[in-house]
């Protein structure tokens, strides 16, 4: 982000700051990338437990007698379907079909409607929501009101069981509770962006650094670490979660990212429905693959695709993977050439770079 | 932490100078920036790269960055053991980790660069 607007900043700045963690610019916001380390991060979530200041992340709220009706119309998934204490990942679309925003939709009761949505993004997603509300709704942006933390990991239940009378093991997956944390008003649910067990809690920006403070002590005897966005990025990677700005934006449609599964043409009408419906009939032209590379290399992020010889595609996310010990990555492909198992080529720094097409997600946790 | 005899480049590169032998490496404030380092990328022995050109590049989890020669010379040796161990550029990077060794053609350039005070204070500025 090329701005002289000083960054944003979470509740939780100056912890990050006295952690040592080193900080980057994301997305015009001041945040921290590493702590120990991506891999020592990284590994922490899939072994045992990190906690992650996600506070960056929007929250919108929509309330009133016909909420679920906006709702149902500004994104993809079948919001009115949801029950009382369930969440569901959905897109906000274009009237093209192109993401405006990808958003996790939470139903808090009959009338309201709690939407988290990417730090980046949040006052667009509140002006296109707000612009399409015809109906007896009030829309609210309300990030002011909530600090995030996200706890992950296979150890991330006991930690957080020792601060709340929540039973956190009812609570099933994708699905959440309006409780307590450590005598304060917390949302939480079971959700995340990691492939990992864990939740991601919602709580006053006050009340953010005590708690942060008590998830760390709560999660010490099993080697809780504090985690950055470098860790998150990895670990999202490796369970094929997608990243605005990398696999979706205005320019990709749900069903070229295969996420045709938040996409409920039945529900009705939405907007950005009659585009999937004519992208449906005339069908896909392109892709989201993954691949592991061969040759030595890392395709990054914007690295072009070769089939044949010929530009083809381009790398949306590419990685080393902590957990596989390989190199991994997502791109789009034409979609007649997107077979798994198919030889690519990646231009690695002007060098070509064999890769292979794998099946997706990299990483799946045992359950 | 800095050496005393190495001299740095405001890209966080270092070298020292021994006759007409260059030994040239990343700073511990580079390996600090970089994070996790995963590949290392040099160049062969017998290439010759001019004073702030690209000799390579260093890898890490997160992103590739050039690293840039800050002298001219031909490579007479590159750091074989960085193949197998790229990681050890996080731990050692003024020492066991360096890039490679170069016969100086122009020695006298590594007087305009910054010591160990300079670079110390140039980083200090940076943060």
């Amino acid at each position: 982000m090329s701005s002289d607007a000083p960054l944003r900043t979470t509740p939780l700045n100056s912890v990050h700051r006295s952690l040592g963690a080193k900080m980057v610019d994301f997305g015009g916001w001041d945040m921290p990338v590493q702590y120990s380390g991506i891999i020592d991060e990284h590994n922490a979530v899939r072994n045992s437990v990190g906690l992650f200041d996600v506070s960056h992340m929007g929250e919108i709220e929509i309330h009133g007698a016909e909420a679920a009706k906006l709702a149902d119309l500004v994104t993809t998934n079948h919001a009115a379907k949801l029950k009382i204490g369930q969440a569901h990942y959905s897109g906000l679309l274009y009237p093209h079909g192109g993401f405006v925003d990808d958003i996790l939709v939470h139903k808090v009761a009959d009338d309201r409607y709690f939407l988290c949505v990417n730090a980046g993004n949040q006052e667009k997603d509140f002006e296109h929501i707000l612009a399409h509300n015809r109906f007896d709704a009030q829309v609210e942006f309300a990030s002011e009101r909530y600090a995030q933390l996200a706890i992950q990991g296979p150890r991330a239940r006991a930690t957080l069981q020792k601060l709340t009378p929540v039973d956190l093991a009812a609570i099933k997956y994708y699905w959440f509770t309006d409780g307590e944390v450590s005598g304060t008003p917390a949302r939480i649910a079971h959700t995340g962006y990691t492939g990992e067990d864990g939740f991601e809690i919602y709580v006053p920006p006050a009340e953010a650094e005590r708690l942060w403070n008590e998830v760390l002590a709560a999660g010490a005897e099993f080697g809780i670490k504090p985690c950055g966005l470098g860790a998150r990025n990895t670990l999202r990677l490796e369970a094929k979660m997608a990243l605005y700005g990398h696999e979706i934006d205005a320019s990709i449609s749900p069903l070229e990212a295969d996420l045709g599964w938040i996409v409920k043409l039945d529900k009705g009408d939405f907007v950005g429905r009659d585009a999937l419906v004519k992208q449906k009939e005339h069908g896909l032209t392109r892709a989201l693959v993954g691949f592991e590379m061969c040759g030595r290399g890392i395709g990054r992020d914007g690295y072009e695709v070769y089939l044949d010889g010929a530009p083809a595609g381009w790398v949306t996310s590419g990685s080393p993977s902590p957990t596989l010990c390989k190199n991994i990555g997502l791109c789009y492909l034409p979609i007649g050439q997107a077979q798994i198992g198919k030889t690519i080529q990646i231009m690695v720094r002007n060098q070509p770079v064999d890769a292979i097409t794998v099946e997706t997600p990299f990483y799946k946790r045992a359950k | 932490m800095y050496p005393e005899n190495y001299r740095y480049t405001k890209e966080h590169e270092w070298v020292l100078v021994e006759g007409d032998t260059g030994t040239i490496g990343i700073t511990d404030h580079a390996q600090e920036e970089l994070g996790d380092i995963v590949y290392v990328d040099l160049p062969k022995v017998g290439t010759a790269i001019e004073q702030g050109k690209s000799l390579g590049s260093v890898e890490s989890v997160k992103a590739v960055s050039d690293v840039y020669c800050p002298v001219s010379g031909e490579v007479t040796e590159a750091n074989a053991t960085l193949a197998d161990k790229p990681e050890s550029l996080n731990s050692d990077p003024h020492g066991a980790a360096w890039l490679i060794k170069l016969k100086l053609s122009k020695p006298s350039e590594a007087e305009s660069l910054m010591t160990a005070a300079e670079y110390e204070a140039y980083i200090g500025a940076e943060k």
